[in-house]
């Protein structure tokens, strides 16, 4: 460095670190807003966790007392193992959609802009809107139900979301039609990098389109696949808006998630110190998944 | 599949499921829009049919008693205030991860990256209680500074990979003619990197302009409620009227459609460049 042959070297450092400190400036406000709303109020969780408050009178230190309980709740349980069924069917039943449909748009070139932005306006549209037009759709009296009976094809004309059989998998079915698009769109990304000649190679080996699918296409875009999948196991942790515009959890907690159970328990139930210790064990959980997706691929799983 | 070397396939297969698939994912959506016309019987009769007397009527009416004339305003105020705040924040934050040296940016990316996955169920309730403190319940500010907030990692990162592809020649030839970092952000990086700063205002505005949870959260002030639930409480006020309720919620949904297949390359870019969200 130039400045050291200086004689002036306490200056010039000062100067530089003038320097380097003002470059702090322009990230000051984006990291500002964070610890407000984001960093600040999560560690009060933490606190707020280990009290009994209603949110109006003042909390009480009640310890891990309000884990113990939550370990013999079992409309807590139920509502992890919906969380659990909720990511298997996100990571599956869209992904494999996803799949097929960048798949088979990576192989035409006529109308792919047309199918794309078909594929993708559900995802555009708002929670409230996409709702309202599944509560529509799948009414048992007026919907695509009631108009398959009238066709003499019986059995569709039941009520999806007020049952406590389907209510979870009606509201899953809603939110991943909104979501599939856009997978789509993501891994036709992915696939336009994966080098054409090994399609050649497949094709003169004559490798079928589902063996090219399997062996060039689903291994080309594993960084991509990887990523999706990580970020659907973490996205279906706070799960909220689908189910508690269709169903509020219900009926009888049939379709309840962390996400509601918390929610209606500290803005309904008023038990803040309860609902808080629900949305730590949420944190630690995402927590879980980033620890192992970072584990796998220290010990060289190529994710 | 058409190959290099000039032997094709038939791609007949494709569009047919391909089409199907386009079925699924607009059909529901164009249903909405046959419904929005029609009466409650006329959805009872057969939600599928094309009204052979369009009620165009049902607009006016989900329009006047879903008092849209304030909702949408409020949701100009929310979506516009929250781009241009956003647009800020990460606009400063993205220059300096690209261009300025600072120690501990890793750090930043990390929270990035980890901010962005905890969950808003964990932040939520006390974010409640300071902005009860704070005066900010119930203000369109306080929902602002929110979303600000929950999109700014989003904004940042996406407007830092625009500034990170600009050429370091022009901010070197700026430094020599003497430019302040301020100067060198606002008249070289800022004029070459505005496709980077629409297509996050656009991705953050639509996110601004659907989000329910914060909303419903933060706002229960009847005449300061964005659309998205203003809708929600109609649609449960006028349950058994499905016209009038899928009609407001076309409302809705009409000036995002606009927009997007105005600007759908920039949407997708955008979404499926600077991360995801479910």
């Amino acid at each position: 460095m130039a400045f050291k042959t200086d004689s002036r070297v306490g200056v010039t450092t000062a100067y530089r670190w003038r320097q380097i400190l003002s470059n702090y400036v322009f990230l000051a406000p984006v990291v500002a807003l964070n610890l407000i709303v984001i960093v600040i109020p999560s560690l009060t969780s933490v606190y707020i966790s280990l009290t009994k408050w209603s949110g109006l009178n003042e909390p009480e230190f009640i310890g891990l007392e309000n884990f113990n309980r939550l370990i013999n709740d079992p409309i807590y349980w139920k509502s992890l193992s919906h969380n659990v069924i909720w990511t298997i069917f996100f990571l599956t039943i869209p992904v494999f959609m996803g799949l097929m449909g960048a798949f088979l748009l990576s192989g035409i070139r006529r109308f792919q802009m047309v199918y794309r932005v078909a594929f993708f306006i559900p995802y555009v549209i708002a929670s409230v809107v996409n709702t309202e037009l599944w509560r529509t759709l799948l009414h048992p009296r007026h919907g695509i139900g009631a108009w398959l009976a009238k066709q003499g094809i019986e059995g569709f004309d039941i009520r999806v979301f007020g049952s406590k059989h389907t209510a979870l998998y009606g509201v899953a079915f809603v939110d991943s039609w909104h979501f599939w698009g856009f997978l789509v769109i993501v891994y036709l990304a992915a696939m336009y990098q994966v080098q054409p000649d090994l399609y050649e190679v497949a094709i003169l080996e004559g490798a079928s389109r589902f063996q090219r699918f399997c062996h060039v296409t689903v291994p080309g875009i594993r960084p991509t696949l990887v990523f999706t999948l990580l970020m659907i196991m973490i996205w279906s942790v706070p799960a909220f808006d689908y189910i508690y515009l269709l169903t509020d959890g219900g009926p009888a907690h049939a379709s309840e998630v962390l996400g509601t159970y918390l929610y209606n328990m500290s803005f309904f139930r008023f038990e803040v110190g309860y609902a808080a210790s629900i949305g730590v064990t949420m944190a630690l959980i995402t927590a879980c998944i980033v620890a192992i997706f970072v584990i796998l691929r220290r010990r060289g799983w190529e994710i | 599949m058409r190959l290099r070397s000039g032997r094709t396939e038939t791609t007949a297969l494709n569009h047919v499921i391909l089409f199907l698939l386009a079925v699924f994912a607009l059909g529901p959506v164009l249903v909405l829009f046959l419904n929005s016309v029609k009466t409650s019987e006329q959805i009872a009769q057969n939600p599928f049919s094309i009204p052979a007397e369009p009620r165009f009527d049902n607009f006016a009416v989900a329009y006047e008693r879903g008092n849209y004339a304030n909702t949408v305003k409020n949701s100009v105020i929310l979506t516009a205030g929250t781009v241009v705040g956003v647009l800020i924040v990460g606009g400063m934050g993205g220059y300096a991860l690209a261009h300025l040296e600072i120690r501990g940016a890793n750090v930043i990316a990390f929270y990035f990256l980890v901010g962005t996955a905890i969950p808003i169920q964990l932040y939520i309730v006390p974010l409640f209680f300071l902005w009860k403190i704070f005066g900010l319940l119930n203000t369109h500010l306080g929902l602002i500074i929110i979303y600000c907030a929950t999109s700014s990692p989003f904004a940042t990162y996406l407007i830092r990979s625009y500034m990170v592809a600009l050429p370091k020649e022009f901010i070197e030839a700026a430094k020599i003619d003497g430019a302040s970092k301020f100067q060198i952000m606002t008249q070289v990086i800022l004029p070459l990197s505005w496709p980077g700063f629409l297509t996050t205002g656009l991705i953050v505005g639509l996110g601004v302009w659907n989000e329910f949870l914060i909303a419903v959260t933060f706002m229960h002030h009847p005449d300061l409620k964005p659309v998205a639930t203003s809708l929600r409480a109609f649609q449960e006020r006028f349950s058994r009227d499905w016209g009038l309720t899928n009609a407001a919620s076309v409302i809705m949904l009409l000036p995002v459609l606009i927009l997007f297949l105005l600007m759908q390359r920039r949407f997708i870019e955008g979404l499926t460049q600077g991360g995801m969200k479910m």
